[in-house]
């Protein structure tokens, strides 16, 4: 185990060569499904049906079947809308902003995480529209020129959200589906299967691995990175308005795009740590997906931690310094109101655990980061718990306080995301190269030219 | 074999320092239809192949920026142009408002046009037909090796100097790649033509459904079937069948002053019109007139309007009977009504009511000018 940080850590460990990346990462689509895999299939799908269910009855009864009530008219389908587009947020920034950054070691990580985003950005989708209770007239939600002469109102967070989440998501596709032609296309060439060879043929487009191409292709994927890096700032930072742009006490304020945006990479960074432990280890990828690229994604949670925990405190030190007494009172009641308890998993979650994260044996342990990371999954869904309930139900005028308790149904729906989420990436890792073949060919020792002649360049 | 096209010739390399200094001298040797595969894009390619930076940054500043331009055009129309509503206290053009879709649609175009430009029109793909495809060649270059081919196209090619040249560059193999040979695929295949007819019916019946049976069952119906008041329909709610209630007895509204000649049908006495037939009146009355009148009695109070036939004929304001009315009496009438004429107090109020009066008078004077009239007309 290296643990020398003056000399770089190589992206592949154990001395792998490029045939040999290839069969380990092409293995899972080359054999037949195991019992555990149908097994995880059969957890997961039965989380999502039961998400179904409840969510067929909120269909046919209305989201009278949730908890949400007048004052708290955002409960838990804003909260986990929130959740999941935050979850998404870890894998651009990994396939993305690391990309820019030119950190060699995200090639790993970086498919996994992107079709994290994808998936997780596909639950979170599906929460403001059932949120709206119509969900069959989501359509309304586009500017369409239409018989009522009517037009969505630009000026509204909610409609800037609608284009942030469908410019995301789509965007987050492209990306990822151009990253991997090129292994569509390296899967065409080795498979034996005549049906595989059509699928893999039709999504490959035919991609002759030309240098001529490559030109454009590293050049589209600056361009798409350099696009996709100030678009998941933007996403969160538009969710967030969600919240700000209203003048709802505790809502109202400046900090929260960038502190969105922290608490997402954060939580995002806990999922992709909390997922690739397992894959790893399933698939036997230890030497592509290093422990040295757990630790380095442990050092972001625990700097986005740090951020977060900045963020809270300045909240309540702008709502004790702008003198604003409402403000002053939504943060007091956060802290000592009756959803106290829901405050102070979020703060011990998110805040205090992971700082254990300071020491370099709990950064390089497996079983002490999985605990640590499941607690921050758990903290950040509660912070937005936090923010949306306890802003809401109890704002200005006390005559109108209200208490929010989640049903049954708003459980099993949330339970059904989950669902959905894990059926998608337990599919995902049967079906589609959970590493980027290519990338990782290209970074392996003695993938590369040793010498260009005289003639140097970067 | 023979007989068969051509393609190009092929080498494969294992090492890419080999491939490096092989691509330099294939380019040094002045081709220029040829290529070097590789499974990933290796460092120095683009140097020793002596290929010109990609431009494909230019699609995506066009698309970029177009994409800008037409969200805020969008925006700008929509809400200052077209339905215009002050929303927040906002001025119909907010551009900060603005600014979050306008990214979002940059970003959308600038990506979706970089990718689909790049695929589509740099590479040609979607293209599973290419000679390259599954060959040895491609297979190996698809895993670890990297080659160089050069096609037959290339002015400078010759089949055996080409090999040769290839051979030279010490590769591991080379090998002689043919067009594959020609697979027709006729679009007027009846089977096909069937698949397509068969999903264009499966389409339609779907949408027809959805459309206009889907919605109007449980629950998608409750909006429509809740228990509200539905225009020009009764109310199951109160006795009367009335969705709204009546004012208390008695209930006076503001600014109410009664009229002296209520519920006569031959009033002995009338008002007098308190307003000249000014401009700005005589243009308040037309409006009025057009909004209120017109449906029944025509446009130019002819009685000719679209109604007639269908109700008791509206009567012409031009007989002799309508010409010798009182501007009191015409008040009288639109007040209280006459027979089937409702009264039409709830909704125009009094000066309207002497507005109309006086484009009525307008209107008939018009219907009978006299050479007087006509010449005050010329004289304007
Ligand atoms: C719903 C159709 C309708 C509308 C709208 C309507 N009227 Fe009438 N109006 C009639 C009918 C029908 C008569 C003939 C009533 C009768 O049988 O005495 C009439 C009669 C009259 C008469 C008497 C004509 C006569 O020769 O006895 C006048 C004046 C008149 N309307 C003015 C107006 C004015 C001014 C308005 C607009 C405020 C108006 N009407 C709107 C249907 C209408």
């Amino acid at each position: 185990m290296s643990t020398d940080y003056s000399v770089e850590a190589p992206v592949v460990a154990g001395r792998l060569t490029i045939a040999q990346i290839e069969e380990l990462v092409a293995k899972p689509m080359d054999t037949k499904p195991d019992k555990k895999f149908y097994l995880a299939l059969t957890i997961s799908g039965s989380a999502l049906l039961i998400g179904a269910v409840c969510l067929l009855y909120t269909f046919y009864y209305g989201i009278g079947m949730w908890g949400n009530n007048q004052p708290v008219g955002w409960g838990f389908g804003i909260v986990n809308f929130v959740f999941w587009v935050g979850i998404g947020h870890a894998g651009t920034l990994i396939s993305a902003i690391l990309f820019l950054l030119r950190q060699k070691w995200r090639t790993g990580i970086a498919r996994f995480a992107e079709a994290m985003t994808i998936f997780a950005v596909m639950c979170a989708g599906i929460f403001p529209i059932i949120h709206t209770g119509r969900p069959w007239l989501a359509g309304y939600l586009t500017p369409y020129p239409n018989q009522h002469g009517l037009w969505v109102n630009f000026t509204s967070p909610l409609v800037w959200d609608v284009f942030a989440v469908s410019v995301y998501f789509t965007v987050s596709l492209v990306f990822w589906y151009t990253g991997l032609i090129p292994d569509f296309a390296t899967l065409r060439d080795r498979t034996t299967s005549k049906i595989k060879k059509t699928i893999y043929s039709i999504f490959s487009l035919g991609w002759r691995h030309s240098s001529r191409h490559w030109l454009h292709y590293e050049k589209a994927y600056v361009i798409l990175a350099g696009f996709a890096t100030p678009l998941v700032l933007s996403v969160h930072t538009i969710v967030s308005f969600d919240f700000a742009v209203s003048i709802m006490p505790g809502w109202h304020t400046t900090i929260f795009p960038p502190y969105f945006v922290a608490g997402a990479i954060f939580s995002g960074f806990a999922m992709v740590v909390t997922v690739l432990v397992f894959v790893r280890k399933i698939f036997d990828l230890q030497n592509i997906i290093t422990i040295d690229h757990l630790e380095k994604m442990n050092k972001v949670i625990l700097a986005t931690g740090m951020m977060v925990g900045y963020a809270y405190s300045m909240e309540f030190f702008i709502a004790w310094y702008s003198g604003v007494q409402f403000e002053q009172f939504a943060f007091l009641n956060r802290m000592l109101g009756p959803y106290a308890w829901a405050y102070w998993t979020m703060v011990s979650c998110n805040v205090i655990f992971p700082q254990f994260f300071w020491f370099k044996k709990i950064r390089r342990s497996i079983p002490a980061m999985i605990v640590i990371v499941l607690f921050v999954n758990v903290g950040m869904w509660f912070e937005r718990f936090v923010i949306v309930v306890t802003s809401l139900h109890r704002d200005f005028l006390p005559s109108s306080w209200g208490m929010f308790t989640p049903t049954l149904y708003d459980f099993g729906i949330l339970l059904g995301s989950f669902g959905l989420f894990f059926t998608l990436v337990i599919l995902f890792t049967k079906a589609l190269p959970v590493v980027s073949i290519a990338e990782v060919k290209a970074v392996a020792d003695g993938a590369q030219p040793t010498h260009h002649r005289g003639e140097h360049h970067d | 074999m023979t007989d068969k096209k051509i393609f190009g010739v092929t080498a494969l390399f294992n090492e890419p320092n080999a491939i490096i200094s092989a691509a330099r001298k294939v380019a040094d040797a002045g081709f220029t239809k040829w290529d070097v595969n590789s499974p990933y894009p290796i460092h120095g390619i683009d140097k020793a192949m002596k290929m010109k930076p990609s431009k494909l940054g230019i699609v995506t500043l066009i698309f970029g920026l177009s994409g800008a331009v037409l969200a805020l055009i969008l925006m700008y129309w929509t809400m200052s142009v077209d339905y215009p509503m002050i929303i927040g206290g906002k001025p119909y053009f907010s551009l900060p408002a603005f600014i979050p879709v306008t990214f979002e649609v940059t970003v959308i175009m600038a990506t979706l046009s970089t990718v689909v430009a790049m695929f589509a029109f740099f590479f040609g793909l979607p293209r599973n037909s290419h000679a390259l495809h599954d060959t040895d060649y491609m297979k190996k270059v698809s895993r670890d090796h990297y080659g160089i081919v050069i096609e037959a196209i290339d002015p400078k090619f010759d089949e055996m100097a080409t090999l040769q040249l290839l051979k030279d560059l010490k590769p591991i193999t080379t090998e002689i790649i043919y067009h594959p040979e020609k697979e027709n695929y006729p679009i007027f295949e009846p089977r096909f033509i069937a698949l397509l007819v068969g999903v264009a019916v499966v389409v339609s019946i779907g949408t027809y459904l959805m459309l206009n049976k889907l919605v109007y069952i449980v629950p998608f119906d409750w909006m429509e079937k809740q228990a509200k008041v539905i225009p020009q329909s009764g109310s199951e709610f109160f006795a009367d069948g009335r969705g709204m209630r009546l004012p208390v007895k008695g209930t006076v509204a503001k600014g109410f002053i009664p009229y002296p000649f209520e519920g006569e049908t031959n009033p002995k006495e009338v008002l007098s019109n308190p307003y000249f037939p000014t401009k700005e009146n005589l243009e308040l009355g037309q409006r009025k007139y057009l909004t209120y009148c017109s449906p029944c009695h025509g446009n130019y109070g002819d009685g000719d309007s679209r109604l007639a036939g269908q109700f008791p004929n509206p009567p012409t304001l031009h007989s002799d009977r309508g010409r010798n009315f009182s501007d009191g009496m015409i008040y009288h009438i639109i007040t209280v009504g006459q027979n089937v004429m409702p009264s039409y107090a709830s909704q125009v109020t009094r000066d309207e009511r002497w507005a109309i009066v006086n484009y009525i008078r307008a209107l008939q004077r018009a219907k009978n000018a006299t050479d007087a009239d006509l010449k005050l007309v010329k004289a304007e």
